[in-house]
């Protein structure tokens, strides 16, 4: 189970959306494959405009491509 | 791809840099030792150290996009994305800091009265130590995540 705060479901969207390769989503949303893989792999978060970018080309809201977890946030950050 | 790219960039710094470091003192050093404590000496050793630098890096570029492109069919990525443009700059504030402590330990070994050669060496030794170091940290962001 993942441990970062947010997630995301791009590989699944990937898969509902015909099977999409990384290279193709990379292509639509101007970015290198390897970022790609980073963001999937939760090695990276996108900024705010590429990750508005990726849920546009999967046309879903943005909160179905990103889950947000306030349940991971350390303790000693919740006020 | 990126990191492959960074890593024979940052061999070919180091490669080239030893080569340098090498032809200036056997040609010019061992003939005589007191050249070392010249200034014309270190200015014309760095001033063609730079030029030299970027024509070897563009070299290796080009070969090194020669060489991928037959192995592995792929281009070599023309774009620079927001991670590529973050880990550049998380890279280079490391390679900044670097060079930063070495010009402040030059400046300190003139103002201990030191030969002004330790002032060349170790500014040039901290630009190059902060080039590699750069190429390090971009590695391991690359890998580990930013």
């Amino acid at each position: 189970m993942s441990k970062s705060i947010i997630t995301n479901n791009i590989r699944k969207l990937r898969f509902y959306h015909n099977e999409m390769t990384q290279q193709e989503l990379a292509d639509k949303t101007g970015v290198t494959r390897q970022t790609i893989v980073a963001i999937e792999n939760e090695k990276y978060f996108p900024t705010l405009e590429l990750a508005f970018r990726i849920a546009h080309v999967f046309g879903t809201p943005l909160e179905e491509v990103f889950l947000f977890d306030p349940q991971k946030i350390p303790d000693n950050k919740v006020k | 791809m990126k990191e492959r790219q960074i890593l024979v960039s940052t061999l070919g710094s180091l490669v080239i840099f030893i080569c340098y470091a090498v032809y200036v003192y056997s040609r010019y050093v061992s003939a005589d030792a007191g050249v070392i404590n010249d200034f014309k000496f270190w200015g014309k050793a760095i001033v063609f150290l730079i030029p030299l630098a970027i024509a070897a890096q563009i070299i290796i570029h080009i070969f090194f996009a020669i060489v991928n492109k037959i192995v592995t069919r792929e281009d070599i990525p023309v774009i620079s994305d927001e991670r590529d443009k973050l880990i550049e700059l998380k890279a280079l504030r490391v390679s900044y800091w670097t060079f930063l402590t070495g010009f402040l330990l030059a400046m300190g070994s003139q103002a201990i009265g030191m030969e002004p050669w330790v002032m060349f060496v170790t500014m040039i030794s901290s630009a190059f130590l902060g080039g590699i170091l750069e190429g390090i940290t971009q590695i391991w962001f690359y890998r580990k995540g930013v």
